[in-house]
């Protein structure tokens, strides 16, 4: 095995104990809660004998110890169990499993527009630094740094959706105009099945949500391009190739932003956090059928089992995304260890 | 700046020049008197006043500091003086109502000016407290390394497992809304930087010769921790703290627009524009004025941050 490939093995096997302590950690939190979750299933429905409580609480193993009580949840997580969810009185995985492709499709297509905006941005910035573009360019994203999602995402409601009419308010399609279900993507199962209206109608809806939530992160892929950029367009071999007289443009794409996206990608596998949060705000203003919206209705529905799970398969997705630009930097970077 | 002359070489040694250690920082001798604080707090104050950023960031918070502090003065009317023949008034600069009414016919603008109170409350005492902490645990892991550095580097590790909206949002699920239970929240992990920050640069400093000597003058570890460390690692932990205050008031108000931040009775920005959504139609100013009232407070922390980062930490880079 090559160096880089017995770092890779490293890094994945120093991850699992940190997923470990993530699922530990939720779980242990959740039991701080005052009132178990039999309480609470029982305050909403009423009129349950003490006895059939204690039966339920046995059903939750909620009558053991905390220890035996974790060990059986963890053996539980293992066969795919995530719990049940009080409200929806249906299994925990299965509410996540149907909330998640809404979910990804959402940040996939935020990380698009950062990356459409960001990347292009920073590299004008630099190429003519202190220029008109730079400065417009840098306002912009320090305004984007600045800006919280859940305001950005209502002034593009109030002027795009009710003065101008030209995106929806909320929703991920118009009623009935669903493509065939095959990912669950939207816009990949309009392309599969060739149905131009249903990927037109998603995409109107997925406008605005996506640049509310890709915002944010459009404007630090800006800086940290620029900021890379600059460095990269001062390095020897950048002067070399101008000297030899290749073309600008060739220059800076091969050249430069090969290095200069280095940075880049790393900044971006920590803005995954950023998107993660956001979008519980994002999925709450545009009624985006979401993990993030069933988190925050759960909340409020103390629905726990479900809120504990969301927590939990969040930060494990965070862990992951950290965990694949990581190795990914490796590859880019040879020289780097990790 | 307390250079003594005597010990310029020793200064040179440790590359302490101007350069690299842009001004106010006390010159780390084992001689220099510890925290000549009031000065290098004058100078950086006098250097930050040619950021023209900075000054702007600097006079805006200065007034929502005003606004909040004397909200009672200031405010024209109560924040929560209903007034239901004066629903949904639009904005009218030159009128009774400035920035309009809302669905209750209370005065947006008096709301606004309560709610900078809440925001830069939050702002300061979770910065406060975090930094405290953080800064508080980094310097003796740093010093000691060994165990406690391990545990702690491992908690921490599983800290920022978690987005930090996600943790915070998770969080206050479990505690329920209130003013410390935010308080709370937010600190429970927004701790962990400034330990990673102060953790490092501690490490890097304890080598230094300075150190030695004040070891070797018999001093006490806490005494070296506290009168010779700090005060060299404390600008590139505030410049942090600045630029995530910021951040902070985001996140609260994001959680109150949410309804996980404070109790609906105090009026907070988030809160608002959050009921301010059901009548966009109508009245836009309900749910955008607070917002923008957010906005151009943090845009003015994020200037000053900015600032104070070219003025005292010109290494501390984009990203990081």
């Amino acid at each position: 095995m090559t160096r880089t490939q017995v770092q890779v093995i490293e890094r994945i096997l120093a991850a699992v104990p940190i997923m470990l302590g993530v699922v530990i950690f939720t779980f242990l939190f959740m039991r701080m809660i005052p009132g178990d979750p039999v309480d609470i299933m029982m305050g909403e429905a009423g009129g349950v004998t003490l006895e059939e409580m204690d039966f339920l609480r046995a059903q939750f193993d909620l009558d053991k110890p905390l220890p035996v009580q974790l060990a059986r949840y963890l053996g539980r997580l293992v066969q795919g169990d995530m719990g049940y969810s009080i409200q929806r009185a249906r299994p925990v995985k299965e509410v996540i499993l149907e909330a998640v492709p809404a979910t990804i499709e959402l940040a996939l297509f935020s990380l698009l527009f950062a990356l459409i905006v960001g990347i292009p941005l920073g590299i004008a910035s630099a190429r003519r630094q202190n220029s008109l573009v730079d400065r417009v360019g840098m306002t912009v994203s320090f305004l984007g740094i600045s800006m919280p999602a859940f305001w950005l995402g209502i002034i593009g409601i109030i002027v795009f959706s009710l003065r101008l009419g030209w995106l929806p308010t909320s929703g991920r399609i118009t009623y009935g105009m669903e493509p065939a279900a095959i990912t669950g993507l939207l816009t990949l199962d309009a392309v599969i099945t060739g149905d131009t209206q249903a990927l037109k109608d998603a995409l109107r809806h997925l406008a605005l949500p996506a640049i509310t939530l890709g915002a944010g992160v459009a404007a630090v892929v800006a800086r940290v391009t620029r900021s890379s950029m600059l460095e990269a367009l001062k390095t020897d071999y950048v002067l070399f190739a101008k000297a030899k007289g290749v073309p600008e443009m060739v220059v800076v794409v091969r050249h430069a932003l090969r290095n200069a996206l280095i940075p880049t990608v790393t900044v971006v596998g920590l803005q995954i956090g950023t998107l993660l949060g956001g979008n519980m705000i994002v999925e709450t203003i545009f009624g985006w059928p979401g993990l993030g919206r069933i988190v925050v209705d759960a909340i409020f529905s103390r629905d726990y089992p479900l809120v504990q799970a969301a927590v939990m398969v969040y930060a494990l997705t965070f862990v992951v995304i950290n965990l694949a630009t990581d190795i990914l930097y490796t590859y880019l970077n040879p020289k780097m260890t990790l | 700046m307390s250079v003594n002359i005597e010990h310029a070489d020793e200064i040179k040694r440790h590359a302490w020049d101007s350069e690299a250690y842009p001004i106010g920082r006390p010159v780390p001798t084992a001689y220099s008197r510890p925290w000549s604080g009031l000065q290098s707090a004058w100078d950086i104050l006098l250097k930050l006043m040619s950021h023209p950023g900075a000054v702007v960031g600097g006079f805006v918070i200065l007034a929502y500091v005003i606004c909040a502090v004397f909200a009672p003065y200031i405010a024209p009317y109560s924040p929560d003086e209903v007034s239901l023949t004066e629903r949904f008034l639009a904005p009218a600069l030159t009128g009774l109502h400035p920035f309009g009414t809302d669905q209750l016919g209370r005065d947006m603008l008096s709301r606004v000016i309560y709610g900078a109170r809440v925001s830069i409350l939050v702002g300061v005492l979770t910065i406060a407290i975090s930094m405290a902490v953080g800064v508080g645990l980094g310097l003796v892991a740093g010093y000691y390394q060994g165990t406690f550095d391990k545990i702690m580097s491992r908690f921490t590790d599983l800290l920022l497992a978690f987005p930090y909206l996600i943790f915070v949002i998770g969080m206050m699920s479990v505690l329920g809304p209130g003013f410390w239970n935010l308080i709370l929240a937010l600190c429970f992990k927004g701790w962990v930087e400034f330990y990673r920050l102060a953790r490092a640069e501690v490490m890097s400093q304890k080598t230094c010769e300075y150190v030695e000597a004040a070891r070797a003058l018999g001093r006490s570890d806490a005494s070296i921790m506290i009168s010779e460390i700090l005060p060299n690692i404390i600008h590139s932990i505030l410049v942090l703290g600045t630029l995530r205050m910021g951040n902070m008031i985001v996140t609260e108000s994001s959680l109150s627009f949410l309804g996980l931040g404070v109790p609906p009775r105090i009026p907070a920005w988030g809160s608002m524009v959050s009921d301010g959504r059901r009548y966009m139609l109508n009245a836009w100013w309900v749910a955008t004025l607070p917002g923008l009232a957010l906005v151009i407070l943090v845009l003015a922390i994020n200037l000053v941050g900015e600032g104070l980062r070219d003025v005292l930490d010109p290494k501390l880079q984009e990203g990081q």
